[in-house]
Protein backbone atom coordinates (compact mmCIF):
# COMPACT_ATOMS: atom_id res chain seq x y z
CA UNK A 1 0.00 0.00 0.00
CA UNK A 2 1.49 3.31 -1.05
CA UNK A 3 1.92 6.09 1.45
CA UNK A 4 1.11 8.91 -0.88
CA UNK A 5 2.35 12.29 0.14
CA UNK A 6 0.84 15.30 -1.39
CA UNK A 7 0.99 18.98 -1.98
CA UNK A 8 -2.20 20.98 -1.82
CA UNK A 9 -3.45 24.36 -0.73
CA UNK A 10 -6.07 25.13 1.87
CA UNK A 11 -7.89 28.40 2.47
CA UNK A 12 -7.54 28.93 6.22
CA UNK A 13 -8.75 32.10 7.93
CA UNK A 14 -8.70 33.94 4.61
CA UNK A 15 -5.11 32.95 3.74
CA UNK A 16 -3.83 30.40 1.24
CA UNK A 17 -1.79 27.84 3.16
CA UNK A 18 0.41 25.24 1.50
CA UNK A 19 0.37 21.71 2.87
CA UNK A 20 3.53 19.86 1.87
CA UNK A 21 4.85 16.34 2.37
CA UNK A 22 1.87 15.24 4.38
CA UNK A 23 0.18 11.85 4.26
CA UNK A 24 -2.90 12.28 2.08
CA UNK A 25 -5.18 10.58 4.62
CA UNK A 26 -4.58 13.12 7.38
CA UNK A 27 -7.57 14.75 9.03
CA UNK A 28 -8.03 18.49 8.81
CA UNK A 29 -7.43 18.67 12.57
CA UNK A 30 -4.04 17.01 12.21
CA UNK A 31 -3.05 19.25 9.31
CA UNK A 32 -4.13 22.42 11.11
CA UNK A 33 -2.13 21.53 14.21
CA UNK A 34 0.87 19.58 12.93
CA UNK A 35 1.39 21.01 9.43
CA UNK A 36 0.15 24.57 9.73
CA UNK A 37 0.99 25.27 13.37
CA UNK A 38 -2.56 26.30 14.27
CA UNK A 39 -2.79 24.75 17.73
CA UNK A 40 -6.10 26.35 18.73
CA UNK A 41 -8.24 23.44 17.55
CA UNK A 42 -7.83 20.64 20.07
CA UNK A 43 -7.71 16.89 19.46
CA UNK A 44 -9.30 14.67 22.08
CA UNK A 45 -11.59 11.92 20.84
CA UNK A 46 -10.75 11.96 17.10
CA UNK A 47 -14.18 10.46 16.41
CA UNK A 48 -16.60 13.40 16.40
CA UNK A 49 -17.83 12.94 19.96
CA UNK A 50 -16.29 15.83 21.89
CA UNK A 51 -16.37 18.94 19.68
CA UNK A 52 -13.00 20.26 20.86
CA UNK A 53 -11.76 20.39 17.23
CA UNK A 54 -14.76 22.36 15.92
CA UNK A 55 -14.02 24.65 12.97
CA UNK A 56 -16.22 26.28 10.37
CA UNK A 57 -16.06 24.70 6.92
CA UNK A 58 -17.87 26.81 4.31
CA UNK A 59 -19.86 28.34 7.17
CA UNK A 60 -20.87 25.04 8.82
CA UNK A 61 -19.55 24.14 12.28
CA UNK A 62 -17.99 20.68 11.89
CA UNK A 63 -15.53 18.43 13.69
CA UNK A 64 -12.21 18.95 11.88
CA UNK A 65 -11.12 15.46 12.99
CA UNK A 66 -13.77 14.01 10.64
CA UNK A 67 -12.82 16.14 7.63
CA UNK A 68 -10.35 14.54 5.24
CA UNK A 69 -7.95 17.46 4.87
CA UNK A 70 -7.26 16.92 1.19
CA UNK A 71 -11.00 17.02 0.51
CA UNK A 72 -11.20 20.54 1.97
CA UNK A 73 -9.33 22.03 -0.98
CA UNK A 74 -11.45 24.88 -2.33
CA UNK A 75 -13.41 25.30 0.90
CA UNK A 76 -13.25 28.21 3.33
CA UNK A 77 -11.90 27.06 6.68
CA UNK A 78 -12.26 29.26 9.75
CA UNK A 79 -10.49 28.21 12.94
CA UNK A 80 -10.55 29.76 16.38
CA UNK A 81 -7.41 31.71 15.45
CA UNK A 82 -9.42 33.38 12.67
CA UNK A 83 -11.85 34.78 15.23
CA UNK A 84 -9.09 36.84 16.84
CA UNK A 85 -6.96 37.79 13.84
CA UNK A 86 -4.96 40.53 15.56
CA UNK A 87 -4.74 38.78 18.91
CA UNK A 88 -7.65 40.86 20.16
CA UNK A 89 -10.25 38.49 21.67
CA UNK A 90 -13.68 38.33 20.02
CA UNK A 91 -16.72 39.34 22.03
CA UNK A 92 -17.47 35.67 22.66
CA UNK A 93 -13.94 35.00 23.90
CA UNK A 94 -14.08 38.08 26.15
CA UNK A 95 -17.44 36.97 27.60
CA UNK A 96 -16.06 33.47 28.32
CA UNK A 97 -13.21 35.02 30.31
CA UNK A 98 -15.45 37.51 32.11
CA UNK A 99 -18.00 34.85 33.10
CA UNK A 100 -15.46 32.28 34.27
CA UNK A 101 -16.47 29.91 31.48
CA UNK A 102 -12.84 28.88 30.95
CA UNK A 103 -11.48 26.42 33.47
CA UNK A 104 -9.03 23.85 32.14
CA UNK A 105 -9.58 25.44 28.73
CA UNK A 106 -9.32 22.33 26.59
CA UNK A 107 -12.90 22.49 25.27
CA UNK A 108 -12.88 26.28 25.00
CA UNK A 109 -11.71 26.79 21.39
CA UNK A 110 -14.33 24.38 20.06
CA UNK A 111 -17.01 26.03 22.16
CA UNK A 112 -15.96 29.51 20.99
CA UNK A 113 -16.32 28.45 17.34
CA UNK A 114 -19.67 26.76 18.07
CA UNK A 115 -21.00 29.89 19.84
CA UNK A 116 -19.90 32.16 16.98
CA UNK A 117 -21.62 29.81 14.54
CA UNK A 118 -24.81 29.79 16.61
CA UNK A 119 -25.00 33.57 17.01
CA UNK A 120 -24.08 34.25 13.36
CA UNK A 121 -27.13 32.22 12.35
CA UNK A 122 -29.47 32.91 15.28
CA UNK A 123 -28.67 36.22 17.04
CA UNK A 124 -31.33 35.81 19.74
CA UNK A 125 -31.51 32.11 20.64
CA UNK A 126 -33.66 30.64 23.40
CA UNK A 127 -31.80 28.76 26.15
CA UNK A 128 -33.00 25.47 24.64
CA UNK A 129 -31.52 26.50 21.30
CA UNK A 130 -28.24 27.45 22.99
CA UNK A 131 -28.08 24.09 24.76
CA UNK A 132 -28.87 22.19 21.58
CA UNK A 133 -26.30 24.16 19.55
CA UNK A 134 -23.60 23.41 22.12
CA UNK A 135 -24.64 19.79 22.72
CA UNK A 136 -21.75 18.56 20.57
CA UNK A 137 -19.13 20.30 22.72
CA UNK A 138 -18.25 18.40 25.85
CA UNK A 139 -16.90 20.30 28.88
CA UNK A 140 -16.01 18.31 32.00
CA UNK A 141 -15.07 21.28 34.23
CA UNK A 142 -17.72 23.94 34.25
CA UNK A 143 -21.06 22.14 34.32
CA UNK A 144 -21.95 24.50 31.45
CA UNK A 145 -23.65 27.15 33.63
CA UNK A 146 -20.92 29.73 33.11
CA UNK A 147 -20.75 28.90 29.40
CA UNK A 148 -24.47 29.58 29.01
CA UNK A 149 -24.04 32.80 31.02
CA UNK A 150 -21.30 33.89 28.62
CA UNK A 151 -23.58 33.25 25.63
CA UNK A 152 -26.37 35.26 27.28
CA UNK A 153 -23.93 38.13 27.86
CA UNK A 154 -22.91 38.23 24.20
CA UNK A 155 -26.54 38.09 23.06
CA UNK A 156 -27.43 41.01 25.33
CA UNK A 157 -24.44 43.13 24.32
CA UNK A 158 -24.95 42.52 20.60
CA UNK A 159 -28.68 43.29 20.97
CA UNK A 160 -27.81 46.55 22.70
CA UNK A 161 -25.39 47.44 19.92
CA UNK A 162 -28.06 46.85 17.28
CA UNK A 163 -30.77 49.00 18.92
CA UNK B 1 -3.73 6.36 -0.80
CA UNK B 2 -4.99 8.87 -3.31
CA UNK B 3 -7.70 11.47 -2.88
CA UNK B 4 -9.90 12.86 -5.63
CA UNK B 5 -12.24 15.80 -5.17
CA UNK B 6 -14.54 15.95 -8.21
CA UNK B 7 -16.92 18.88 -8.65
CA UNK B 8 -19.48 17.16 -10.88
CA UNK B 9 -21.25 13.82 -10.80
CA UNK B 10 -19.95 12.97 -14.28
CA UNK B 11 -16.39 13.56 -13.15
CA UNK B 12 -17.02 11.45 -10.03
CA UNK B 13 -18.37 8.55 -12.11
CA UNK B 14 -15.35 8.71 -14.45
CA UNK B 15 -13.05 8.61 -11.41
CA UNK B 16 -14.95 5.64 -9.97
CA UNK B 17 -14.66 3.73 -13.24
CA UNK B 18 -10.92 4.39 -13.26
CA UNK B 19 -10.62 3.43 -9.54
CA UNK B 20 -13.28 0.76 -8.97
CA UNK B 21 -12.10 0.01 -5.42
CA UNK B 22 -12.20 3.67 -4.36
CA UNK B 23 -13.99 4.59 -1.15
CA UNK B 24 -16.76 7.11 -1.81
CA UNK B 25 -16.55 9.74 0.93
CA UNK B 26 -19.54 11.89 1.84
CA UNK B 27 -19.65 13.59 5.27
CA UNK B 28 -16.70 11.55 6.57
CA UNK B 29 -18.31 10.78 9.91
CA UNK B 30 -17.83 7.00 9.51
CA UNK B 31 -14.80 6.72 7.25
CA UNK B 32 -12.63 9.28 9.04
CA UNK B 33 -13.08 7.51 12.38
CA UNK B 34 -11.76 4.32 10.74
CA UNK B 35 -8.85 6.22 9.18
CA UNK B 36 -8.01 8.13 12.39
CA UNK B 37 -7.83 4.89 14.37
CA UNK B 38 -5.97 2.97 11.65
CA UNK B 39 -8.85 0.56 11.24
CA UNK B 40 -8.89 1.07 7.51
CA UNK B 41 -6.70 2.77 4.98
CA UNK B 42 -8.56 3.08 1.69
CA UNK B 43 -6.23 2.95 -1.29
CA UNK B 44 -8.23 5.58 -3.07
CA UNK B 45 -10.86 8.06 -1.89
CA UNK B 46 -13.36 9.98 -4.02
CA UNK B 47 -14.67 12.82 -1.86
CA UNK B 48 -18.14 13.90 -2.99
CA UNK B 49 -18.63 17.00 -0.84
CA UNK B 50 -17.85 19.53 -3.56
CA UNK B 51 -20.48 18.22 -5.99
CA UNK B 52 -23.11 20.95 -5.63
CA UNK B 53 -25.84 18.93 -7.39
CA UNK B 54 -25.72 16.26 -4.67
CA UNK B 55 -26.54 18.90 -2.02
CA UNK B 56 -29.85 19.93 -3.63
CA UNK B 57 -33.37 18.82 -2.84
CA UNK B 58 -36.82 19.43 -4.32
CA UNK B 59 -40.18 19.23 -2.58
CA UNK B 60 -43.13 18.84 -4.97
CA UNK B 61 -46.69 17.83 -4.12
CA UNK B 62 -46.23 14.32 -5.52
CA UNK B 63 -42.50 13.69 -5.04
CA UNK B 64 -39.66 14.71 -2.77
CA UNK B 65 -36.12 14.21 -4.05
CA UNK B 66 -33.22 14.57 -1.61
CA UNK B 67 -29.67 14.71 -2.98
CA UNK B 68 -27.32 12.14 -1.47
CA UNK B 69 -25.09 14.93 -0.15
CA UNK B 70 -27.78 16.88 1.71
CA UNK B 71 -26.65 16.99 5.34
CA UNK B 72 -28.97 16.05 8.22
CA UNK B 73 -28.95 19.69 9.36
CA UNK B 74 -30.97 20.56 6.24
CA UNK B 75 -33.59 17.90 7.06
CA UNK B 76 -34.16 19.12 10.61
CA UNK B 77 -36.02 22.27 9.58
CA UNK B 78 -37.42 24.12 6.57
CA UNK B 79 -39.27 22.55 3.61
CA UNK B 80 -37.88 19.03 4.10
CA UNK B 81 -38.95 18.94 7.76
CA UNK B 82 -42.42 20.21 6.84
CA UNK B 83 -42.85 17.58 4.14
CA UNK B 84 -41.20 14.69 6.02
CA UNK B 85 -41.61 15.10 9.80
CA UNK B 86 -40.33 11.56 10.45
CA UNK B 87 -37.10 12.30 8.60
CA UNK B 88 -36.72 15.55 10.55
CA UNK B 89 -37.20 13.65 13.82
CA UNK B 90 -34.62 11.05 12.78
CA UNK B 91 -32.17 13.72 11.61
CA UNK B 92 -32.44 15.47 14.97
CA UNK B 93 -31.30 12.31 16.79
CA UNK B 94 -28.11 11.95 14.73
CA UNK B 95 -24.93 12.71 16.71
CA UNK B 96 -24.30 16.36 17.52
CA UNK B 97 -24.92 19.55 15.49
CA UNK B 98 -21.39 19.16 14.10
CA UNK B 99 -22.15 15.60 12.94
CA UNK B 100 -25.50 16.69 11.47
CA UNK B 101 -23.74 19.44 9.50
CA UNK B 102 -21.54 16.79 7.88
CA UNK B 103 -23.47 13.49 7.78
CA UNK B 104 -25.72 12.75 4.79
CA UNK B 105 -28.40 10.29 3.67
CA UNK B 106 -26.05 9.14 0.90
CA UNK B 107 -23.43 8.30 3.51
CA UNK B 108 -26.02 6.51 5.67
CA UNK B 109 -27.04 4.44 2.61
CA UNK B 110 -23.46 3.79 1.54
CA UNK B 111 -22.50 2.52 4.99
CA UNK B 112 -25.85 0.70 5.44
CA UNK B 113 -25.47 0.10 9.16
CA UNK B 114 -28.66 -1.40 10.65
CA UNK B 115 -28.41 1.41 13.24
CA UNK B 116 -28.33 4.17 10.60
CA UNK B 117 -30.93 6.68 11.76
CA UNK B 118 -32.14 7.71 8.31
CA UNK B 119 -32.78 4.17 7.12
CA UNK B 120 -35.98 3.19 9.01
CA UNK B 121 -37.56 6.37 7.66
CA UNK B 122 -36.62 5.46 4.09
CA UNK B 123 -37.97 1.94 4.67
CA UNK B 124 -41.28 3.11 6.14
CA UNK B 125 -41.79 5.69 3.39
CA UNK B 126 -41.00 3.15 0.63
CA UNK B 127 -38.22 5.42 -0.64
CA UNK B 128 -36.46 4.80 -3.92
CA UNK B 129 -32.67 5.00 -4.09
CA UNK B 130 -31.45 6.63 -7.31
CA UNK B 131 -28.05 5.40 -8.46
CA UNK B 132 -25.98 6.54 -11.43
CA UNK B 133 -23.23 4.79 -13.37
CA UNK B 134 -21.75 4.96 -16.89
CA UNK B 135 -24.58 2.59 -17.80
CA UNK B 136 -27.13 5.25 -16.85
CA UNK B 137 -29.51 5.77 -13.94
CA UNK B 138 -30.99 2.95 -11.85
CA UNK B 139 -33.81 3.28 -9.33
CA UNK B 140 -33.94 0.69 -6.53
CA UNK B 141 -36.65 0.39 -3.85
CA UNK B 142 -35.08 0.72 -0.38
CA UNK B 143 -36.20 -2.83 0.53
CA UNK B 144 -34.05 -4.17 -2.32
CA UNK B 145 -31.18 -1.77 -1.70
CA UNK B 146 -30.16 -2.82 1.81
CA UNK B 147 -29.18 -6.47 1.71
CA UNK B 148 -27.43 -7.05 5.05
CA UNK B 149 -25.24 -5.58 7.78
CA UNK B 150 -23.26 -2.88 5.98
CA UNK B 151 -24.22 -4.46 2.66
CA UNK B 152 -26.22 -2.99 -0.18
CA UNK B 153 -26.93 -3.64 -3.83
CA UNK B 154 -24.91 -0.68 -5.13
CA UNK B 155 -22.76 -1.89 -8.05
CA UNK B 156 -19.05 -1.03 -7.99
CA UNK B 157 -19.45 1.60 -10.69
CA UNK B 158 -22.54 3.25 -9.18
CA UNK B 159 -22.79 6.42 -7.12
CA UNK B 160 -25.81 7.11 -4.92
CA UNK B 161 -27.29 10.27 -6.44
CA UNK B 162 -30.51 10.88 -4.53
CA UNK B 163 -33.50 9.45 -2.72
CA UNK B 164 -37.08 9.84 -3.97
CA UNK B 165 -39.99 9.75 -1.55
CA UNK B 166 -43.74 10.05 -2.13
CA UNK B 167 -45.28 12.40 0.43
CA UNK B 168 -47.92 11.01 2.81
CA UNK B 169 -50.87 12.67 4.51
CA UNK B 170 -51.48 12.18 8.21
CA UNK B 171 -48.96 11.10 10.81
CA UNK B 172 -45.31 10.12 10.55
CA UNK B 173 -42.68 10.07 13.28
CA UNK B 174 -39.45 8.41 14.37
CA UNK B 175 -38.18 7.45 17.81
CA UNK B 176 -35.13 5.65 19.08
CA UNK B 177 -33.63 4.27 22.26
CA UNK B 178 -29.94 4.65 23.06
CA UNK B 179 -27.81 4.45 26.17
CA UNK B 180 -28.42 8.14 26.84
CA UNK B 181 -30.56 10.91 25.39
CA UNK B 182 -28.16 12.50 22.90
CA UNK B 183 -24.99 11.83 20.89
CA UNK B 184 -25.81 8.18 20.70
CA UNK B 185 -26.10 5.29 18.27
CA UNK B 186 -29.46 3.51 18.22
CA UNK B 187 -30.04 0.44 20.33
CA UNK B 188 -33.48 0.19 18.73
CA UNK B 189 -35.41 2.58 16.50
CA UNK B 190 -38.84 2.76 14.93
CA UNK B 191 -40.42 4.83 12.16
CA UNK B 192 -44.23 4.81 12.09
CA UNK B 193 -46.24 6.25 9.21
CA UNK B 194 -50.03 6.46 9.11
CA UNK B 195 -50.99 7.62 5.61
CA UNK B 196 -54.68 8.51 5.59
CA UNK B 197 -54.42 9.22 1.84
CA UNK B 198 -53.65 5.58 0.97
CA UNK B 199 -55.41 4.17 4.08
CA UNK B 200 -52.21 2.45 5.13
CA UNK B 201 -49.92 2.11 8.11
CA UNK B 202 -46.24 1.36 7.73
CA UNK B 203 -43.72 0.61 10.46
CA UNK B 204 -39.98 0.01 10.10
CA UNK B 205 -37.49 -1.13 12.73
CA UNK B 206 -33.81 -0.21 13.00
CA UNK B 207 -30.90 -1.84 14.85
CA UNK B 208 -32.85 -5.05 15.51
CA UNK B 209 -31.80 -7.16 12.53
CA UNK B 210 -29.27 -7.40 9.73
CA UNK B 211 -31.34 -4.99 7.66
CA UNK B 212 -34.07 -2.50 8.46
CA UNK B 213 -37.18 -4.60 9.07
CA UNK B 214 -40.70 -3.72 7.93
CA UNK B 215 -43.22 -5.28 10.31
CA UNK B 216 -45.56 -6.14 7.43
CA UNK B 217 -47.65 -8.72 9.28
CA UNK B 218 -48.37 -6.13 12.00
CA UNK B 219 -49.17 -3.49 9.37
CA UNK B 220 -51.66 -5.79 7.63
CA UNK B 221 -53.22 -6.88 10.91
CA UNK B 222 -53.76 -3.28 11.99
CA UNK B 223 -55.22 -2.34 8.61
CA UNK B 224 -57.71 -5.21 8.99
CA UNK B 225 -58.76 -3.94 12.42
CA UNK B 226 -59.24 -0.22 11.75
CA UNK B 227 -60.32 2.28 9.10
CA UNK B 228 -56.90 3.67 8.20
CA UNK B 229 -58.40 6.56 6.23
CA UNK B 230 -59.37 8.04 9.62
CA UNK B 231 -57.48 8.84 12.82
CA UNK B 232 -56.51 5.58 14.53
CA UNK B 233 -58.44 4.49 17.65
CA UNK B 234 -56.49 4.48 20.90
CA UNK B 235 -58.05 1.68 22.97
CA UNK B 236 -55.50 -0.20 25.02
CA UNK B 237 -56.11 -3.73 23.74
CA UNK B 238 -55.66 -2.78 20.09
CA UNK B 239 -52.52 -0.72 20.75
CA UNK B 240 -50.98 -3.45 22.91
CA UNK B 241 -51.59 -6.16 20.35
CA UNK B 242 -50.21 -4.01 17.54
CA UNK B 243 -47.05 -3.27 19.53
CA UNK B 244 -46.59 -6.97 20.36
CA UNK B 245 -46.98 -7.92 16.72
CA UNK B 246 -44.43 -5.27 15.74
CA UNK B 247 -41.96 -6.54 18.35
CA UNK B 248 -42.44 -10.10 17.06
CA UNK B 249 -41.02 -8.97 13.71
CA UNK B 250 -37.72 -7.86 15.26
CA UNK B 251 -34.69 -10.15 14.88
CA UNK B 252 -32.35 -8.63 17.46
CA UNK B 253 -29.02 -9.95 18.73
CA UNK B 254 -26.93 -9.52 21.87
CA UNK B 255 -23.94 -7.26 21.23
CA UNK B 256 -21.76 -4.62 22.88
CA UNK B 257 -24.60 -2.07 22.79
CA UNK B 258 -27.48 -4.08 24.21
CA UNK B 259 -29.20 -7.44 24.52
CA UNK B 260 -31.69 -9.04 22.17
CA UNK B 261 -34.33 -9.17 24.92
CA UNK B 262 -33.98 -5.48 25.75
CA UNK B 263 -34.08 -4.51 22.07
CA UNK B 264 -37.31 -6.46 21.49
CA UNK B 265 -38.85 -4.83 24.56
CA UNK B 266 -37.72 -1.38 23.36
CA UNK B 267 -39.32 -1.96 19.95
CA UNK B 268 -42.63 -2.79 21.62
CA UNK B 269 -42.48 0.37 23.76
CA UNK B 270 -41.49 2.58 20.80
CA UNK B 271 -44.22 1.12 18.57
CA UNK B 272 -46.84 1.79 21.25
CA UNK B 273 -45.46 5.29 21.88
CA UNK B 274 -45.51 6.30 18.23
CA UNK B 275 -48.95 4.79 17.66
CA UNK B 276 -50.35 6.76 20.60
CA UNK B 277 -48.68 9.96 19.38
CA UNK B 278 -50.51 9.51 16.09
CA UNK B 279 -53.85 9.55 17.92
CA UNK B 280 -53.19 12.80 19.76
Amino acid sequence: MTETTAFYELNVNGSRREVRDSWIGESLLYVLRERLGLMGSKGACEQGECGSCTVMLDGDAVCSCLVLSASAVGSEILTVEGLAPNGEPSDVQRAFVDQGAVQCGFCTPGLIVAVHHLLDNNPDPTMIEVKEALSGNICRCTGYGRIFAAVETVVAVRKGARS
Amino acid sequence: MSVHVPTSLTEAIDLLVANPTARLLSGGTDTMVEVNFNRSKPESVIALRRIAALREYTVDSDRIVIGAGVPYAMMEKGPLAAALPALAAAARTVGSPQIRAAGTLGGNLGTCSPAGDGLPVLAALDATINLRSPRGPRAVPFAEFMTGVKRNSRAVDEIIESVSISPTTGFQDYAKVGVRNAMVISVASVCFVHDTGSSSVRIALGAVGPTIIRAREAEQWLQSQVDASQQLPSHDKLVAEFAQRVAAAARPIDDHRSTAAYRRHAIEVLARRLYLRSTQ
